[in-house]
């Protein structure tokens, strides 16, 4: 009877848990620990984050904030944002910069009940001027922008540099001498970008050294303008060629022209020329969209020479298709210093080429020791029964 | 000074779109959306009326001659300046004093553009899709053993887009899945290297003063 007594009073504590379980009432709900609230790094201020530890029991989270004014007085605690239960930080993106806050953390159980962490703060958000998530991008940038700049100055000093052959800038001088023969104009097309566009700006380099050529052989050119900035450059541009050339008189102040802003009634404007003045040579060469097929085939059903080349990759298989030449990429922007052959900038091509190697050569590193890692967590350990 | 203003322009701009991505600091932020959403809107302004200018002298200059299809020119000048009359005085939506409907029919600003320019617009983009059909003709006949595999490559991925290829073989949606996926997304990447490495080496050219076609003139 003793022995029954005690067993009786040890069981009574779990038996009532377990009767409490039973009735649906909820466990006990601890607050979110470890809260830290401090400025969002590498952003331009306005932004402080919240982190917490998550509690079992949570379902969400709602982050609370009260502003502190500058005599240290705190105001009253408002909702700003929730967070689901898997969720450990928060953003808050609604602050001024440089303001004080506090703030916690309420975690909320199935049941609705509450348990609020013990305020933290106060925090201020700050702007930076560096982005340190961005620093090996930065690094890269300045070594690759080194090596350019180190076979600058090895050309600068006067050595020769070897530069691979593109097959399409090989072909410049043959496409404008052909026009030249057939007695025929040659049309450069600088794209349909703007003038903010890389590509553009590269076309527009290009745009001189063929205008040069141009000018030397007598051959009219023709260049239809999309965007009115792109116009006046490239009438300043083919304008200076041809006084480069040493032959200003034979600039004809309408050869360069601004068409259409709407880019498919540009090309259609440029199609009708194609094909009612049938140049013998057309370059399209820059930044170029939807409108790049539409151009490229009315071309080669002209009969025309066409040398292409555009940054944007989905237009390349494109020109791959409907023209002779295609200028893939960074073979555009190497163009112009492959085909004014100054040994300064045939320097930047070099160290250009020189700078893709040393991504080619830590891409393949890169690659086999992620080769070697899978093989080691995958198949190594597959293969050894884990 | 003539030369070097303008590449002290660039420097300083170019600077500064080079470092947009790694200065979040309100200061450099707010300096390079002026250069963009400002400086340049008030330079393409001025270029617009340049361009403009060009177009409708070069058109007048055409019916003078009575150069190379010279009545299309009427066409452009009349639809331009009617256009410009309609949008200028009758407002977008004809909410201005010129008056811009009669009866049922109406060519206000907005009407022209959804009832001329986006159909005249479709038109041209709907033929692409004949134009990619004779591309594909040309490219895909098998004269090397590169275009036969081109074509074996692009045979396999559009029956790997149509419930036909599933028909066939239930592993042609996923080869050619593994084809978009696997040699195009690595020749892709490849391509895009290059692009930025290319973008930054014309960076360095045009900063160094190396390259300077862009200014007109050349050297």
């Amino acid at each position: 009877m003793k022995w029954a007594l005690i067993l009786g009073l040890l069981l009574l504590p779990s038996g009532g848990l377990a009767a409490a379980q039973d009735a649906g009432e909820a466990p006990f709900l601890a607050p979110p620990g470890e809260v830290e609230a401090g400025d969002t790094p590498n952003d331009g201020g306005g932004s402080i984050t919240v982190e917490w530890a998550t509690v079992p029991g949570a379902v969400e989270y709602r982050i609370e904030r009260a502003a502190v004014e500058p005599d240290g007085a705190r105001g009253d605690f408002a909702e700003i944002g929730t967070a689901s239960e898997l969720m450990e930080s928060y953003a808050d993106t609604e602050v001024a910069a440089g303001s004080a806050y506090v703030y916690r953390v309420v975690a909320i159980d199935a049941g609705g009940n509450e348990a609020a962490s013990n305020p933290v703060g106060p925090a201020r958000s700050r702007p930076q001027w560096f982005n340190g998530d961005l620093t090996g991008v930065a690094l890269a940038v300045m070594a690759f922008l080194i090596v350019v700049g180190w076979y600058i100055r090895r050309a600068r000093r006067g050595e020769t540099l070897f530069i691979r052959r593109i097959a399409g800038l090989e072909a410049v001088e043959e496409a404008v001498g052909r026009a030249t023969e057939m007695g025929r104009a040659v049309l450069y097309i600088p794209g349909t970008g703007r003038m903010e566009d890389i590509a553009t700006v590269a076309s527009m380099n290009i745009l001189g050294e063929i205008a040069k050529k141009t000018a030397e052989y007598g051959t009219p050119i023709r260049v239809p303008n999309r965007d009115p900035v792109v116009y006046t450059v490239s009438r300043e541009v083919v304008k200076g060629a041809y006084t480069g050339a040493g032959r200003p008189d034979a600039y004809d102040p309408e050869s360069v022209f601004f068409l259409v802003e709407n880019a498919l009634a540009y090309a259609a404007a440029v199609d009708g020329i194609m094909v009612r003045e049938k140049p013998a040579t057309n370059f399209l060469l820059g930044a170029f969209h939807a409108e790049s097929l539409i151009l490229a085939e009315v071309g080669a059903s002209t009969g025309a020479i066409q040398i292409s080349g555009t940054d944007q990759v989905p237009q390349l298989p494109f020109f791959v298709v409907a023209c002779d030449y295609t200028l893939m990429g960074e073979e555009l922007y190497a163009a112009s210093a492959y085909l004014a052959r100054e040994p300064l900038m045939l320097g930047a091509l070099k160290g250009q080429d020189m700078g893709k190697l040393l991504f080619m050569i830590l891409l393949a590193l890169g690659s086999i020791f992620s080769l070697i890692t899978g093989l080691d967590a995958g198949w190594l350990l597959s293969t050894a029964g884990y | 000074m003539k030369d070097k203003l303008p590449l002290i322009l660039m420097i300083v701009a170019g600077f500064f779109g080079l470092t947009d991505r790694f200065l979040p600091h309100p200061v450099a932020e707010g300096f390079n959306q002026y250069l963009r959403d400002t400086l340049l809107r008030i330079i393409s302004a001025f270029a617009l009326i340049l361009g403009l200018g060009n177009l409708i002298l070069r058109h007048v200059n055409k019916i003078q001659h009575k150069g190379d299809g010279w009545r299309h020119s009427y066409t452009l000048l009349i639809s331009f300046f009617a256009a410009s009359v309609i949008g200028l005085f009758g407002g977008v939506s004809g909410e201005l004093w010129f008056p811009t409907r009669i009866g049922n029919f109406q060519f206000d600003i907005t009407t022209i553009y959804f009832q001329m320019l986006i159909p005249l617009g479709a038109t041209m983009f709907s033929m692409l899709a004949f134009y990619m059909a004779s591309a594909a003709y040309r490219s895909f006949r098998a004269r090397s053993w590169l275009a036969v595999l081109l074509l074996g490559a692009a045979f396999v991925v559009m029956l790997g887009q149509v419930p036909l290829g599933h028909q066939i073989w239930s592993g042609i949606p996923e080869v050619s899945q593994w084809i978009m996926e696997v040699p195009n997304t690595a020749a892709k990447r490849g391509i895009e290297l290059g692009i930025t490495l290319g973008i930054l080496a014309t960076f360095l050219k045009i900063l160094t003063g190396i390259e300077r076609s862009w200014m007109g003139g050349g050297k």
